[in-house]
């Protein structure tokens, strides 16, 4: 059943448009989606490695700022009396600089990371987030520190006969985040499905077991993390130019709990999981939002967290396959039983 | 070298809370094998348990500081009693991914009920500061490290020295053969939790009035709890005393000669650094890697 999911999820986003024309939930959406290719992008790690990474916000943060700053140039001293201009250009390059800047940060930052595992793990990435933070606040010069970049372009697709359109409608970035969410997945299914997805299934069921049949763990989840965090990247580049203004603040350590939140509600480990998660908790805040005050929506947050992992360690996806699984068996009788063994 | 003296007393009393909050951390990670991210919510939670006492109540600042440590104490029981008492089976993701969603709880409902805008805690200090030679230092602050300092020799004999704390050291080293000798694992558990939040607690409402409170004021301080025991090492008190204060010179230094920007970013740097250099901590005796 779940396997029918994500199409049909495809299918019906895709036709949304055509009825939903508040702009106020077509906003939504767009923020929805961004966050649940970070959700997808985070799962790979969380779900695929077993490896509970909390500095994912610094991957969506530094593709944000590197598609930003690429979009608007810069004038930035360096030591020994370098200087670097930058006249600005195209948001598209914007992207893909994003894209490659972030992976290759996310090489690096696994690569120094995976010395560790488990909790000094997840404190070492959190370091690296904050760390990223910081400088993004201090680092005036490049990044206007808390006064924001502002006036960022929106995003240009190159269109046979138009030259570079700026896509400025929300429907336009709609379904520019939805293609980049369908590419995500895909690319996430096809790596998962592959032997080093089953490499990296086996490094998080049993890390000695995998070791002694030759897999290279440092090499399996360094590539995952390379993958992730140019996926986050690129949520992150398509987030600056259709907000248009960000401030350090996009490093926060709430968004990476939002991130947390929408992979373990979903069903950690799973290709839909992300995917419910993150529609779930992208747009319970537009139902919350009339009944109660953003601090109090977190306190509900909190509690859905705490609640998901005690009823359903495993998330909401995995629960459902289970539960259609026993309807299966209960409504085809058992053969064993029928053939005759005394009651 | 009188910058660098008053550098070296300013860091000296700031590291008593940090210290404070780093065994607090670090009894809680080494006994129970919990990441405990409510650590900084915790810590707020003192400071406004102080400000509540010392103001709403109207008592006496020398009151309202027990005042603090014991709602601490009491947090700390309930969140491990609620909490991690039924999840005591489950992996370490899964109680850390709890952790912070009570941590968020913690930190929202803060806000929700205070809040944003940040409460200053009146002392019945002078406000004029003690000056020796060229160093200067308010009278509150003195008081903050001194109280600080007689929680850490108190906390240090409970551990070493009653039969509370030979049970605790027994259950760090091996929990199933403290049960087999008739260890209260349980118990234990639980009052591990009660006082590593109580030393938070009591963190908060020292610096609270040093400072001011506000709801967000835990987030860094739970970085640098978590600095403080990766530098000491897990589950060593001496060590978390000794790393407090190492945090707390390296960020006095860092702020004072190269940029007060980059103050905080010292702890994550020190985080870094220590796992990929060291990953057993400066004075660990205990393996970590697993």
């Amino acid at each position: 059943m779940t396997r029918l999911l994500a199409p049909t999820l495809l299918v019906v986003l895709a036709a949304l448009p055509l009825v939903l024309k508040d702009p106020y939930l077509v906003n939504a959406l767009i923020i929805t989606g961004i966050f649940t290719i970070c959700a997808m992008s985070l799962n790979l790690l969380l779900g695929f490695t077993g490896q509970l990474s909390l500095g994912h916000v610094a991957f969506f943060g530094i593709g944000a700022y590197v598609s930003a700053l690429t979009a608007l140039g810069f004038d930035v001293g360096l030591p020994f009396g370098l200087r670097v201009t930058y006249e600005g250009g195209s948001p598209l390059v914007g992207f893909g600089l994003a894209i490659v800047v972030t992976g290759l940060a996310g090489y690096l930052i696994g690569r120094l990371s995976f010395r560790v595992r488990g909790a000094y793990f997840v404190i070492v990435t959190i370091s690296f987030a904050e760390v990223v933070r910081l400088v993004a606040l201090n680092w005036v010069e490049l990044t206007q520190g808390p006064l924001a970049l502002t006036s960022i372009p929106n995003m240009t697709l190159p269109l046979p006969g138009l030259g570079e359109v700026a896509l400025r409608t929300k429907i336009q970035n709609y379904y520019l985040v939805l293609a980049v969410a369908t590419l995500s997945y895909l690319v996430i299914a096809r790596l998962v499905g592959s032997r080093l997805g089953r490499a990296m299934r086996g490094l998080k069921e049993n890390e000695s077991l995998a070791l002694s049949l030759g897999i290279n763990a440092t090499r399996t989840l360094t590539i995952a993390a390379t993958v992730s965090a140019a996926m986050a990247g690129a949520a992150g580049s398509l987030y600056a130019h259709y907000i248009r203004i960000i401030d350090p603040d996009v490093f926060l350590f709430s968004y990476t709990v939002t991130m947390v939140i929408m992979v373990v509600a979903g069903g950690k480990g799973t290709l839909a999981g992300p995917l419910v998660g993150g529609l779930l908790f992208g747009l319970l805040p537009v139902a919350l939002r009339p009944v109660m005050a953003p601090e109090a929506q977190w306190i509900v947050y909190g509690a859905i967290l705490i609640a998901i992992l005690f009823v359903m360690p495993k998330g909401i996806v995995p629960a459902l396959e289970a539960l259609t699984r026993r309807r299966v068996a209960r409504a085809e009788p058992n053969p064993a039983l029928e053939a005759g063994a005394q009651p | 070298m009188d910058q660098f003296l008053q550098h070296l007393v300013n860091a000296s009393v700031l590291g008593g809370t940090y210290a404070l909050l780093g065994i607090g951390l670090t009894l809680i990670f080494g006994i129970m094998n919990v990441v405990n991210f409510t650590h900084g919510a915790i810590y707020t939670f003192g400071a406004y348990a102080m400000y509540l006492a010392a103001v709403a109540l109207g008592l006496n600042f020398f009151v309202a500081l027990p005042v603090a440590l014991v709602a601490g104490l009491a947090m700390g029981a309930l969140i491990e009693f609620a909490l991690l008492r039924p999840l005591r089976r489950s992996d370490i993701d899964t109680t850390m991914l709890v952790m912070i969603g009570a941590g968020i709880i913690l930190q929202s409902g803060t806000l929700w009920i205070f809040g944003g805008v940040a409460k200053a805690v009146p002392t019945p200090f002078p406000d004029a500061p003690l000056v020796i030679g060229p160093v200067s230092v308010s009278y509150v602050r003195l008081f903050v490290f001194c109280a600080a300092l007689a929680l850490i020799a108190l906390t240090y004999f409970t551990i070493n020295g009653t039969r509370l704390g030979r049970a605790m050291r027994a259950t760090f080293q091996d929990h199933d053969t403290a049960a087999l000798m008739g260890v209260n694992v349980s118990l234990i558990y639980t009052a591990t939790f009660a006082i590593g939040s109580a030393l938070a607690a009591a963190a908060g409402a020292l610096l609270g009035p040093v400072y001011v409170v506000f709801p967000q004021m835990g987030d860094l301080a739970a970085v640098k709890a978590f600095a403080i025991v990766i530098l000491g090492g897990l589950g060593s008190i001496s060590g978390a005393t000794i790393g407090g204060f190492i945090l707390a010179f390296a960020e006095e230094i860092g702020a004072g000669y190269i940029s007060s920007g980059y103050r905080d970013a010292m702890g994550f740097l020190i985080i870094i650094a220590v796992l990929l250099v060291k990953p057993t901590g400066l004075f660990a005796r205990a393996e970590r890697i697993g």
